[in-house]
């Protein structure tokens, strides 16, 4: 069996798994966010029962700090949800960040585990070697209640870089180039697993990245297998026990696909899906007004060293308004410490606090009508970050950084 | 709410739609302040169709191409279309977080390559897994959903299952 497999089989166990079966399993963890955490409370409470408490995380992160009235109440019905049911694991605002950040920094994402969150990115945490996926507010509801929850156990494909990245290539080029390759649906239904030595010399938050897009090709999860470099992560943050499961020797796989890391190159999703790629260096005469860098995707430290490391000693473009906004109060007072802050607000880049917010169009670097973004994000869809007739490019960091520079969309490598 | 879905006999008239129609388009993320179908039907594709809700009659059913319900995991977005009467969704593929959704809360959705015009009436049935335009009698198979997913709808989706879980002993 495969890595999906064989933690379904085992979280639902059983001693062997096949795709296309239908599994009741036992999961570790179901995290809430503050915008299908409202809908999942409401049916929770028709069922008139206690929820597993220590399963249960709840974190606001959409639209927290509130944007509005209605905002306001629905992070206020988590808020109570977390009282009135005694869930320890709760995250106020000032103490939390963007929800599958915390899931990692606080180690509830940990080898072997089987994990589900109302919220289509939690794939993220197949970086650390869990099975993830995003679930609806009413199965949320449902596995608070019961612990376990129906899977179709997926069919699986193996992905596997090999090589050394160039410059400026990133985990986010390799998922952008992969996602171009199959498409927004090539994975639809199915478990992409990672193989590589480009990944396993990888640093964990680039794995991240990689895993977190799953999504973007229709994957239910995105997994790797666990080592040292994940090992070393969780020593001291990990809650609990955990145990690393590998693919086995026969494990089976509907399809292969290789890749070599030196043909990668800053790649960019233009509008308005993430399997539109190109070079970034082919979109060098798109002027940009917005440069955003942040999100589940590349909010990590990693991401902000890059970035500040680029617009150390420079300014953003007098016509662009660079936004940065750390994925967890940890990235941010480490980019504090490491001054990457200052650095921002030297370079007259607007600094905030985590949240969500602009990646869907909520708030806190909303788009108007024919504006140009570049961004760190995982989605270009229309109108996903504002007006209709507004314009998502998603990219590394470096070349959101870059371009924030040079106004325009910037391949790194041209300025540095 | 109770979901209760019909899942044999659904007749309505088709709506069509392309390929990769993301959550974004059928319930913009500013609407998803509320979880209240009828609230959410409100705002269905309000940006990518405007006025699709003012024509679109209790029992209609939509049919896509490929990848439909795909991005964001908003269970908003099968709401938002049992809010405003549709009675099944109809797709060559769906994103499988909106397959899980359309399931656990009660709107059927059948996978199916359909060929049929916009305004067609057709017929459903989820058991056999047939699907008939009644314009024209022709008639489209589909291999049906295990009979798990069926239970699920036939019975008010995954809420109903959880109380029923939630009430029995060997649980």
């Amino acid at each position: 069996m495969n890595i999906s497999e064989k933690i379904l089989a085992k979280s639902s166990k059983k001693v062997k798994v096949e795709p296309g079966e239908i599994v009741e399993a036992e999961i570790d963890y179901v995290m809430l966010n503050d915008v299908t955490g409202l809908p999942a409370f409401e049916v929770f409470d028709t069922f008139g029962v206690q929820p597993i408490q220590e399963k249960v995380v709840l974190i606001p992160d959409h639209y927290v700090p509130a944007k509005d009235v209605a905002s306001a109440e629905q992070a206020k019905a988590m808020r109570e949800f977390a009282k009135k049911y005694s869930i320890k694991n709760y995250f106020e605002v000032g103490n939390s960040g963007i929800c599958h950040q915390l899931m990692i920094e606080n180690g509830f994402a940990a080898p072997g585990r089987l994990i589900i969150g109302a919220d289509s990115h939690t794939c993220s945490y197949g970086a650390l070697g869990s099975f993830s996926t995003g679930v609806g507010s009413t199965e949320a509801a449902s596995a608070m209640a019961l612990g376990k929850l129906w899977f179709r156990v997926p069919e699986t494909q193996k992905f596997i870089v090999n090589g050394n990245l160039p410059s400026y290539v990133m985990g986010k080029d390799v998922i952008l180039n992969i996602i171009g390759d199959i498409g927004v649906d090539g994975a639809l239904y199915k478990s992409m697993e990672f193989h590589g030595t480009t990944l396993k010399s990888m640093p964990l938050s680039d794995r991240i990245t990689i895993a977190n897009m799953a999504i973007e090709a229709g994957g239910k999860a995105g997994v790797f297998s666990p080592d040292d470099t994940v090992f070393n992560y969780l020593d001291g943050r990990v809650k609990g026990d955990y145990n690393p499961i590998y693919p086995d020797k026969n494990a089976e796989y509907i399809d292969t696909f290789e890749y070599q890391a030196e043909d990668l190159i800053p790649t960019v999703a233009k509008p308005s899906l993430p399997e539109n790629i190109s070079p970034a260096s082919e979109l060098a005469n798109l002027t940009i007004d917005q440069a955003y860098l942040g999100s589940c995707t590349n909010g990590r430290i990693e991401d902000l060293r890059l970035a500040a490391g680029i617009l150390s000693g420079r300014k953003i473009h007098n016509n662009v308004r660079m936004i940065v906004v750390p994925a967890s109060k940890e990235v941010f007072n480490q980019a504090i410490k490491e001054g990457l802050v200052k650095t921002f607000l030297d370079s007259n880049a607007f600094v905030s606090g985590p949240t969500c917010g602009a990646c869907l169009g909520g708030y806190m670097g909303v788009l108007a009508k024919g504006e140009r973004c570049i961004s760190s994000t995982n989605r270009n869809f229309v109108g996903r970050m504002g007006h209709q007739e507004s314009e998502v490019y998603l990219a590394n960091p470096a070349v959101v950084a870059a371009s924030a520079v040079k106004g325009r969309i910037t391949d790194p490598n041209e300025i540095l | 709410m109770k979901t209760t879905a019909k899942i044999e006999n659904i007749v309505g008239t088709v709506w069509k739609f392309g390929s990769n129609i993301d959550t974004d388009q059928i319930i913009p993320a500013e609407y998803l302040t509320t979880g209240n179908h009828i609230e959410l039907g409100r705002h269905a594709f309000e940006k990518s169709r405007p006025g699709f809700v003012k024509d679109v009659k209790v029992g209609d059913i939509l049919v896509a191409d490929d990848n439909f319900g795909c991005g964001s995991s908003r269970e908003h977005a099968p709401r938002a279309l049992l809010g405003i009467g549709i009675s099944c969704v109809v797709a060559k593929s769906f994103a499988r977080i909106f397959f899980r959704n359309a399931i656990n809360i009660g709107l059927p959705i059948v996978e199916c390559n359909l060929r049929v015009n916009e305004t067609d009436k057709i017929n459903i049935d989820l058991v056999k897994g047939t699907i008939t335009n009644l314009n024209d009698n022709n008639m489209f198979n589909f291999k049906p959903l295990p009979n798990f997913l069926l239970e699920l709808l036939k019975s008010d989706g995954l809420v109903g299952y959880t109380k029923r879980s939630l009430n029995r002993v060997d649980i």
